[in-house]
C-alpha cells in the first residue's frame, strides 16, 4: 500500500533505466542523509558520534569494498585489514613529505596506493579460485602487516613504531588532530562515504558491476562470451582496495588518531568479511546493514545490563557479548543465508503488497 | 512464521539501540575508571593487576570513607587490550567525569596521548607508556613514575655491569633483547642502543611476532647459535612464559635472563617448573602478604566478599603493582585535595595533584606499605622521578629479593627522553606548548 | 655482490659450520610441522565429510584443553578428566550437528564456514565465561607425557630433543594410521567418504548424514584434544593458542584439503621451511619472516598445483 509504484509513469528511457525508479525509495534516500546530515550532529552527543556513527561509516566503506571484490565478482579475500593499513600509512608519508597539501586530497589518493597493492597481490586470482584464493590473500595480510611493524620506513623511524596524526585544516578549520571536534570529522567522513558510496552504486549497476557479476556466476562462460578476466578480475581488486585503503585512511585520521601495526592484523580482515556475510553478498546496502550489525551490536549488548540495573562485571558482559554475537551470526544463517539485505529487500516486497499477502 | 519472528526481534534491537542511554549521570564521588583486559591472550597479566588496583581503592572506602570523606567510585571497563576497544572505553567514560585514566596497555595509551590536554583528564601510565612522557614539559597531562622502560634498561645494564665486575667490563658483550613486536616492546630499544654506543657492547634484538607469541623456537634458536652473555626480556602476557620455557629447553643460564617489571607474574616462571630457578626480573614493588596495607585489603575487602580475587593470589607479584598503582591514584587525589581545597575534585585539579606528588618514606610508613615501594617524588618537569627498581629472584616457587635497590643511569636516560619529546612535538604539528603552571610541591 | 653472497651462500656456509644447529632446527621444524599437521588434520577430517571448512577448529583445541584442566583443577584424577572431555566433545559434535549443520543443509559453502566463524566466537565466549580468561598449565606429567630432554652431542655442539616433542610425533603419526585405516577400511570411514563426495548421493542409498556427522565432528574434536595437550604442554593453555590455527591453512594448501597423509607431509614441508627459513635467511629480511613465510611457501605452491600435493583435481565444466 505504501510502496506501490501505481501512478508513476516514465515518460523516457533514461527514467525507466535509473537506479531508483520509485519515488517513495527516492524520499526515502533523501530522509535517510536528512537524518544523518542534520539529525545526528545536532541531537546526537559525543559518545553516539565518536564512538558509533564515525567507525559505523568507516567500517561501512570497507565493507563496500570487500563486498565488490567477493560480494559482486566472487573471489574471497581476506586481505583487507593490510589494504586498509596501506592507505593508512600511505596518507600518513603524503602528509609527512607534503604537509601543505590538504589532507582530504591525500586521504583520497592513498587509496590509489592501496588500488596498486591490490592489483599485486591480485594476480594469483587468475590461477587460483575459490577458497585457495582466500589462503593467498592471506599471505598478502600477513606480509603486508610484517611489513608494517620491521620496516621502519613506513613509520618514519619513530622510536615507538606507532604512527600519530599531525593536525591538518581546512579552510582554517583542524579536520584532523586532537583539536579536530567530531562534529567536523563526522561531516568529513560522511561526505567521503556518501560520494564514494554513490560511485560504488554506479559502477555495480553499469557496463563494470555486469562484468563483474558473470565472473562470479561462472568465469568460464563469462571468458567465452568476451570479457577479459585478466582485466575484470584485476580491477575488482582494484576497486576494492581502492575503497578499502580510503577506509584505513579514515580509520586512522577521523576516527583513532594515531596507529600502531596490529590495528591492521588478521582480525581486522574477517570483521570486515563477517559484516559483508551478514549483510548480504552483492548488496551495497547489505555492507550497511552489515555493519551496523556487527559493529554497533556489541556496544548496545554491552550496555543493557547497566540500562536494566542487572549487576554483572565488565568482564562477565564481555563473554556474554561474545556468545551472543556468536549464536546469532549462526541464526541469520539459518534464517536467512542471503544476509540482512535479502531482509530488506523481502520486508520491501511485503510492503508493496501490503495488506494483501501476496 | 520464522521470518516473522527473525523481523520482530530485529526491530526489538534496533529499539534498545535507540534506547541506549548514551550519557550517563555523574554520581556523587570521586570516579576512577580502570581498563582492564581479564580475557584474551594478556589476561594473564591483566587480571592480577586490575584485581589489585580495585582491592586497594575499595579498601579505602570500606576502611575510611574514601578518601577527605568523599567515596571512590571505582568501574572497569574491559578492553582485552585491543586498541578499539580502548578507544571506546575511553568515549564512554569520558562523560562521567573521571579524575584520571589508567589505560593499562601501551597501545591504548599512544592514542590517548594527545586527548588528555583537550579533554583535561591526566593519563597514569604507571611505569609504562611512551617513555618520552616523562618530561613534564611536552606532556604536562601524562604521569608515569616510578621508572620508564628507558630506566628499566639502564637498570638492567648496571646490573649486568655490575655481576661482570664493572660497566666497562661490558665492552666486547653481547646482550640480547627478546620483545614483543609492539610499540610496548619496542620502547627500549632506543636506550639500549645509546648506551651500546657508549660501552661497547653488541646489542642483537630478537622480536616476538604476537600472533606467535606461544612458538618461540625461532628466536631461542637463534639466541642458541649468538650466544648473548646478558638477555632482557621485554614481554607481556602468554609471551614471557613461553619465553622462559623455552630459555630452560636450551640451558640458558637462567641468572642471566632477566625479564622487566611486567614479566615478573607468578604464572610467568611457574609453567617452567624447576628449570627456572634462577630467574631475575626488575621490580618496584614487594611480594607478599606480610604489608599492613595487605593485610587490610584482606580483612576488609577479600574476607568479606567484595573482591573478584582468589584468596592465595593476594600479595602475589602482580597483585601488589596493581595495589601500588591505586596508592599512587590515592595520594594523588589526597594531593589533589589538599592543592585545590576542593574535596571533590576534576580532572585538572588531580593534574596538579599528581604533579606535585610525594610519597615520602614516613608517608609510607603511614598507610601501612612501608617498604613495600621505594618512596618517589613527581616534579613539574619530570613526570616521572627515575626511581630505583630491585631484582626479584624465582626460587621455584615464589618471588624472593635478589639484590639491593639499583639506580637507572639517569645521566644517561634524562638527555634521551627530553630529545625524544622534542622529537614527538616537532613530528606533530600543532603540539601545544605547556601553558600550566607549576605548583611547588608540599 | 656482496647482497647475492649474502642469499645464496652464506646460509649453507653456517649451516656447513654449525651442524649441530642445523639438525636442531630441522627437529624443531619437525616438530612444529607435527603439531600444524595435528590442526590441519581436523580440519581435513570434517571437510573430506561434510565440505564444510571448520574455521572453528582452533577454539576446539583451546576448549578441549581447557576442559581438561577444569576438570583436574576441581579435583578429578588426570585419566577419569580425560574420559570426561572425550565425553564433552562428543556433547558437543553432538550440539553442532543438531543446532547448526541440520538447518544448514545443503548451503553453499561459504554459509557453512560463516556459521563455523559464529561457533569459534560462541566457543569463545563460552570457554571464557567457564573456565577464566587465565593461563592454565597442560597437566602433561599427570597424562603420563614424559617430561625432559634427551640430549646427544655431535659435531661440536649438543642436540637437545625434547622427550614431549618426540612423544608428540609418535602420537601423530599413530593417530594418522589410525585414521587413514578408518577412512579406508571401515564402513563408517566409506559411508564418510561417500557423504564427503555428495550428500544427497549418499542420503539416496541409505547413509544417514546426522549420524556421520556426529561422528566426523567427533573425531576432529579428539585430534583437536590431542593437539591441546600437546600444545599446551609445550607452552601453556590460553586464549592465545586460537590464533596458531592459521597457520594450519597453508599446511591445507600444500597437502590438499581432502587428504589425511597430505596434512601430514604438507605440515612437515611448512614446518621445517619455515624454521629453516626464518633462522637462516630471515636476518636478511629483518627477521620475524615466519609470519608469513609459510603462506608464500603455500603460495608458490598454489601456482603449481593448485589442488594441492595429494587433494583432488578441480574439474570445471560449464
Amino acid at each position: 500500500m505504501f510502496y506501490r509504484e501505481v501512478g508513476q509513469y516514465k515518460t523516457n528511457y533514461s527514467a525507466d533505466m535509473s537506479v531508483m525508479p520509485l519515488l517513495q525509495d527516492r524520499v526515502g534516500i533523501g530522509i535517510i542523509l536528512f537524518i544523518a546530515v542534520v539529525i545526528i550532529p545536532y541531537f546526537g552527543n559525543a559518545f553516539l558520534i565518536q564512538a558509533i556513527m564515525i567507525p559505523f561509516l568507516v567500517f561501512s566503506l570497507a565493507a563496500i569494498g570487500l563486498n565488490l571484490l567477493t560480494g559482486y565478482t566472487g573471489l574471497l579475500s581476506l586481505g583487507t585489514g593490510a589494504f586498509m593499513g596501506v592507505g593508512a600509512y600511505a596518507c600518513y608519508k603524503l602528509t609527512t613529505y607534503f604537509p601543505d597539501v590538504n589532507i582530504l586530497i591525500w586521504i583520497v589518493a592513498s587509496g590509489f596506493f592501496s588500488a596498486a597493492v591490490g592489483v599485486v597481490f591480485g594476480l594469483p586470482s587468475l590461477r587460483i579460485k575459490g577458497f585457495y584464493l582466500a589462503v593467498a590473500t592471506l599471505a598478502a595480510q600477513f606480509f603486508l602487516s610484517w611489513c608494517f611493524i620491521r620496516q621502519p620506513w613506513f613509520y618514519n623511524y619513530n622510536a615507538s613504531g606507532a604512527i600519530e596524526v599531525p593536525t591538518r585544516t581546512l579552510f582554517g578549520i583542524p579536520i584532523t588532530g586532537a583539536t579536530a571536534s567530531d562534529s567536523t570529522r563526522y561531516y568529513v567522513v560522511l561526505g567521503i562515504v556518501v560520494a564514494m558510496t554513490w560511485l560504488a552504486s554506479n559502477l555495480v549497476h553499469g557496463r563494470i558491476g555486469r562484468m563483474w557479476m558473470a565472473v562470479r556466476d561462472m568465469d568460464l562462460a563469462a571468458e567465452l562470451i568476451g570479457i577479459r578476466l585478466l582485466r575484470t578480475k584485476l580491477l575488482a581488486f582494484a576497486v576494492s582496495s581502492f575503497y578499502c585503503g580510503v577506509a584505513g585512511a579514515l580509520l586512522v585520521f577521523q576516527w583513532y588518531g594515531s596507529a600502531e601495526p596490529a590495528v591492521f592484523d588478521v582480525n581486522l580482515s574477517f570483521f570486515i568479511l563477517f559484516m559483508v556475510i551478514i549483510g548480504g553478498l552483492g548488496s551495497l546496502t547489505g555492507s550497511y546493514l552489515g555493519a551496523a550489525l556487527i559493529f554497533i551490536l556489541p556496544i548496545v549488548l554491552r550496555y543493557i545490563p547497566p540500562h536494566l540495573g542487572i549487576p554483572i562485571r565488565p568482564a562477565t558482559v564481555d563473554h556474554i557479548q561474545y556468545m551472543i554475537i556468536g549464536a546469532l551470526i549462526v541464526l541469520f544463517l539459518i534464517v536467512e543465508p542471503n544476509g540482512l539485505a535479502r531482509l530488506w529487500q523481502i520486508g520491501k516486497q511485503k510492503l508493496r503488497v501490503w495488506p494483501f499477502p501476496y | 512464521m520464522r521470518l516473522h519472528r527473525v523481523l520482530l526481534g530485529t526491530a526489538l534491537a534496533a529499539a534498545t539501540l535507540l534506547a541506549v542511554p548514551l550519557t550517563a549521570s555523574a554520581a556523587d564521588g570521586i570516579y576512577v575508571p580502570l581498563f582492564s583486559y581479564r580475557t584474551g591472550p594478556f589476561a594473564g597479566s591483566g587480571t592480577p593487576i586490575v584485581n589489585g588496583m580495585a582491592d586497594y581503592l575499595n579498601m579505602l572506602n570500606e576502611r575510611d570513607g574514601g578518601i577527605g570523606g568523599v567515596k571512590i567510585i571505582v568501574e572497569e571497563c574491559e578492553t582485552g587490550y585491543d586498541t578499539k576497544k580502548g578507544l571506546e572505553c575511553y568515549e564512554q567514560v569520558k562523560s562521567k567525569n573521571p579524575v584520571v585514566m589508567n589505560p593499562y596497555s601501551t597501545g591504548i595509551t599512544l592514542p590517548l596521548i594527545p586527548k588528555a590536554a583537550i579533554d583535561k583528564i591526566p593519563i597514569l601510565s604507571m611505569a609504562y607508556g611512551l617513555s618520552a612522557s616523562a618530561d613534564g614539559n611536552t606532556f604536562p597531562w601524562i604521569f608515569n613514575p616510578p621508572a620508564t622502560y628507558w630506566d628499566g634498561a639502564s637498570m638492567f645494564i648496571r646490573y649486568a655491569g655490575g655481576k661482570e665486575g664493572g660497566l666497562e667490563r661490558l665492552k666486547g658483550k653481547k646482550i640480547g633483547l627478546v620483545y614483543l613486536d609492539a610499540p610496548y616492546g619496542k620502547e627500549p630499544i632506543p636506550l639500549l642502543e645509546a648506551l651500546a654506543k657508549d660501552y661497547g657492547f653488541e646489542l642483537k634484538l630478537y622480536p616476538v611476532p604476537a600472533a606467535e607469541m606461544q612458538n618461540q623456537s625461532s628466536q631461542w634458536l637463534n639466541i642458541r647459535r649468538d650466544k648473548p652473555d646478558w638477555i632482557y626480556l621485554q614481554g607481556f602476557g602468554a609471551m614471557n612464559p613461553t619465553a622462559v620455557k623455552e630459555a630452560a629447553k636450551i640451558n640458558y643460564p637462567m641468572d642471566h635472563l632477566i625479564g622487566n617489571w611486567w614479566a615478573g607474574n607468578d604464572d610467568d616462571a611457574r609453567p617452567a617448573g624447576d628449570g627456572a630457578k634462577g630467574y631475575l626480573s626488575l621490580d618496584f614493588n614487594q611480594v607478599g602478604t606480610n604489608y599492613k596495607v595487605i593485610q587490610d585489603i584482606l580483612k576488609y575487602v577479600v574476607d568479606k566478599g567484595k573482591s573478584q580475587t582468589p584468596k592465595d593470589r593476594v600479595g602475589e607479584n602482580l597483585y601488589n603493582r596493581g595495589v601500588l598503582n591505586s596508592i599512587i591514584i590515592a595520594e594523588g587525589i589526597r594531593t589533589a585535595q589538599k592543592v585545590s581545597g576542593k574535596k571533590q575534585i576534576t580532572g585538572e585539579d588531580m593534574r596538579r595533584g599528581l604533579e606535585t606528588l610525594n610519597i615520602t618514606e614516613a608517608r609510607l610508613k603511614e598507610i601501612g606499605a612501608d617498604g613495600f615501594a621505594a618512596p618517589m617524588k613527581v616534579a613539574c618537569d619530570d613526570h616521572n622521578g627515575h626511581n630505583a627498581a630491585y631484582m626479584a629472584k624465582w626460587d621455584g616457587t615464589k618471588w624472593t629479593k635478589g639484590s639491593d635497590w639499583i639506580e637507572p643511569l639517569k645521566s644517561k636516560v634524562r638527555p634521551l627522553i627530553e630529545s625524544a619529546a622534542k622529537d614527538y612535538a616537532g613530528a606533530n604539528a600543532g603540539w601545544p606548548k605547556r601553558t600550566e603552571p607549576c605548583d611547588k610541591s608540599s | 655482490m656482496h647482497l647475492i653472497y649474502q642469499i645464496f651462500i652464506d646460509p649453507f656456509v653456517q649451516m656447513g659450520n654449525a651442524p649441530d644447529l642445523l639438525v636442531q632446527t630441522l627437529w624443531e621444524g619437525l616438530v612444529a610441522g607435527v603439531l600444524y599437521s595435528l590442526i590441519a588434520l581436523g580440519f581435513v577430517l570434517i571437510f573430506k565429510a561434510s565440505g564444510v571448512f571448520n574455521f572453528a577448529q582452533g577454539i576446539m583445541v583451546v576448549f578441549a584443553a581447557l576442559t581438561l584442566v577444569g576438570f583436574y583443577e576441581h579435583g578429578i584424577p588426570a585419566y577419569v578428566a580425560l574420559a570426561l572431555t572425550i565425553a564433552v566433545m562428543f556433547g558437543l559434535a553432538f550440539a553442532v550437528e543438531r543446532l547448526m549443520l541440520r538447518p544448514l543443509v545443503n548451503q553453499p559453502d561459504i554459509i557453512l564456514f560463516m556459521a563455523t566463524f559464529g561457533l569459534t566466537y560462541f566457543l569463545i565466549g563460552f570457554g571464557e565465561l567457564v573456565f577464566g580468561g587465565d593461563p592454565k598449565v597442560m597437566i602433561a606429567s599427570q597424562l603420563g607425557l614424559p617430561k625432559g630432554a634427551v640430549e646427544f652431542k655431535m659435531a661440536g655442539g649438543f642436540v637437545s630433543l625434547q622427550k614431549i616433542d618426540i612423544a608428540a610425533a609418535i602420537i601423530a603419526s599413530i593417530m594418522v594410521a589410525a585414521l587413514a585405516v578408518f577412512f579406508q577400511k571401515t564402513r563408517v570411514g566409506r559411508a564418510l567418504r561417500a557423504v564427503a563426495d555428495s550428500h544427497k548421493a549418499a542420503l539416496s542409498v541409505g547413509i544417514s548424514l546426522e549420524y556421520i556427522w556426529v561422528i566426523v565432528w567427533f573425531a576432529a574434536g579428539l585430534v583437536a584434544l590431542a593437539t591441546g595437550i600437546m600444545w599446551g604442554a609445550r607452552s601453556e593453555v590460553s586464549f592465545a593458542l586460537e590464533i596458531i590455527a592459521l597457520k594450519a591453512l597453508p599446511v591445507l594448501i600444500l597437502g590438499g584439503f581432502t587428504s589425511i597423509p597430505g596434512a601430514i607431509i604438507g605440515g612437515v614441508i611448512i614446518g621445517v621451511g619455515e624454521k629453516i627459513g626464518e633462522f637462516y635467511w630471515g636476518p636478511l629480511l629483518g627477521s620475524g619472516i615466519e609470519t608469513w613465510l609459510a603462506y608464500v611457501i603455500a603460495l608458490v605452491f598454489l601456482l603449481f598445483r593448485p589442488q594441492g600435493l595429494f587433494g583432488e583435481r578441480i574439474i570445471e565444466r560449464i
